[in-house]
């Protein structure tokens, strides 16, 4: 009897401190595919563009995050990511992603062993700045965020050898990515400053350059369900090294929302050139968790 | 002159079967969005039967989702589909005024959060899919509405 008065007396000033829900805080509230899906560097965007979206599914009110698994098959290397990421009150991402870049039989053909491979970690942040891409549709200005990718690659003497300054870098970029739904397009355009090699997986800066560099990445996409999105993407790099040529890539993809928790992508995509092999083109696959 | 329309809107009838609310200046206005133009859009909304059936079917959805059917308890439901139809005939370019109160004024105090709206548009979205309007079509729609998070959402 008097437990039950003793928990009305602590619960009513509680409730009555706190109108209409006020602090609440909550999981999820993003709309299906709002939070993006997740690029080989960690963070939420497409699969080589970095969006302006924040990860997870939250809200302001809330915290959320994702993990990922991605392999692109390319005709002679293989690239497998991994890694996870935050988001805070939709405002703030952190990332972290691991990169496994398999030279396989190539491998041996460039002097490095059958199945040699290059790694790096990818420490990454994102604060979104302005805008809101989904519920601004009154607006022209899109969702813009800064961010920073701190890398640092596993083969440091190899790729000093290959002309790099160093195994270690680190990108910064600006995103805008705007959704607009009376047309059922998604699009972003990023600005990367950057010293990358292969992402970093060929070190940073080299002989033919040096230091930071623009460059461009972007993505264009149409949503034809609410839970499929298909599109093309364009990514420009540096090409910084003497000994191989590094070409721009493109992808064509597709990305699913199974549910609210899972994404599924598959693109085709074309890296180009990759430490002198040429022509790299194959399958991306990758699987998403979010909450 | 708005003296004049304060008090014109003080002397509003109540429709059948709804609640009086506090008196307000009715204005198109109040919709929160420009109407689309030409009347393609009304047509993929199956006109007053389709959007009808669509209100009908949200506010049913809304009242009977966990996430966010505390919120309608004890409201004027009846009152809701009627201003909702009408606000949607208004966006739509189906030629219909909006009698009902600005988006501000009609969620003010109730602390809704971005949560609760998308869920909201959840619902909608299916109401939308059911009486089959196309996915572009319903994008439109959503485009007018999403605006409006900056008066309906306090936090
Ligand atoms: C942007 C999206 C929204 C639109 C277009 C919209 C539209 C409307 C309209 C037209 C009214 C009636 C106004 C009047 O009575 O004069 C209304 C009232 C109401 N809305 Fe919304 N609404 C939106 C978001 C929400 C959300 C997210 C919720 C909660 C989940 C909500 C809950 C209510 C409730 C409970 C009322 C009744 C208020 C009362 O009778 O005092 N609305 N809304």
């Amino acid at each position: 009897m008097w437990s039950h008065r003793l928990v009305a007396g602590l619960l009513i000033p509680l409730s009555m401190a706190a109108p209409a829900r006020a602090g609440e805080w909550r999981g999820g509230g993003k709309l299906l595919l709002a939070t993006g899906v997740t690029t080989i560097e960690g963070a939420a965007g497409g699969g080589l563009a970095t969006w302006a979206l924040i990860a997870g599914n939250e809200t302001r009110n809330g915290i959320g995050g994702s993990a990922h698994v991605t392999q692109v098959q390319l005709d002679d290397f293989g690239l497998t990511t991994f890694g996870a990421a935050i988001g805070a009150f939709d405002r703030i991402e952190v990332s972290y992603a691991r990169q496994r870049f398999d030279t396989r039989a190539a491998g041996a053909t460039l002097g490095l062993g059958r199945g040699f491979a290059f790694s790096q970690d990818i420490y990454g942040a994102k604060l979104r700045l302005v805008g809101d891409a989904v519920y601004d549709q009154d607006r022209i200005l899109p969702q813009i965020a800064v961010g920073v990718q701190h890398k640092r690659g596993n083969r440091d003497g190899l790729v000093r050898a290959l002309g790099a300054k160093s195994a270690s870098g680190t990108d910064f970029y600006l995103a805008a990515t705007k959704v607009l739904l009376d047309r059922s397009l998604v699009v972003d355009a990023t600005v990367r400053m950057t010293k990358a090699n292969q992402t970093g997986l060929l070190g940073f800066g080299g002989d033919r350059h040096g230091g930071y560099r623009a460059q461009f990445e972007g993505s264009a996409g149409m949503l034809v369900s609410r839970r499929l999105l298909l599109g093309a993407e364009y990514r420009t790099r540096p090409d910084n090294l003497g000994f191989a040529k590094e070409d721009d890539a493109f992808d064509l993809f597709a990305a699913w929302a199974v549910t609210r928790n899972v994404a599924v992508t598959a693109a085709y995509a074309d890296l180009g050139s990759i430490a002198t092999v040429s022509g790299q083109r194959g399958l991306y696959l990758s699987l998403q968790t979010s909450f | 002159m708005t003296f004049l329309l304060a008090l014109a809107a003080a002397t509003l009838p109540v429709p059948a079967g709804e609640q009086p609310v506090d008196p307000y200046v009715v204005d198109n206005a109040n919709a929160g969005a420009v109407p689309v133009r030409g009347d393609a859009l009304w047509q993929a909304f199956h006109g007053q039967a389709g959007v009808g059936r669509i209100v009908d079917s949200l506010v049913l959805l809304n009242t009977s989702d966990p996430r966010i059917s505390d919120i309608f308890k004890g409201q004027d439901l009846v009152r809701l589909r009627r201003t909702l139809k009408e606000q949607f005939c208004y966006i739509l370019g189906g030629g219909c005024d909006y009698t009902g109160r600005s988006m501000k004024d009609a969620h003010k105090d109730m602390g809704l959060q971005t949560a609760d709206l998308a869920a909201l548009i959840e619902n909608l979205q299916k109401a939308m899919r059911d009486e089959g309007v196309p996915f572009g079509a319903q994008n439109r729609l959503l485009a007018k509405l999403a605006p409006m998070k900056r008066d309906a959402i306090e936090r």
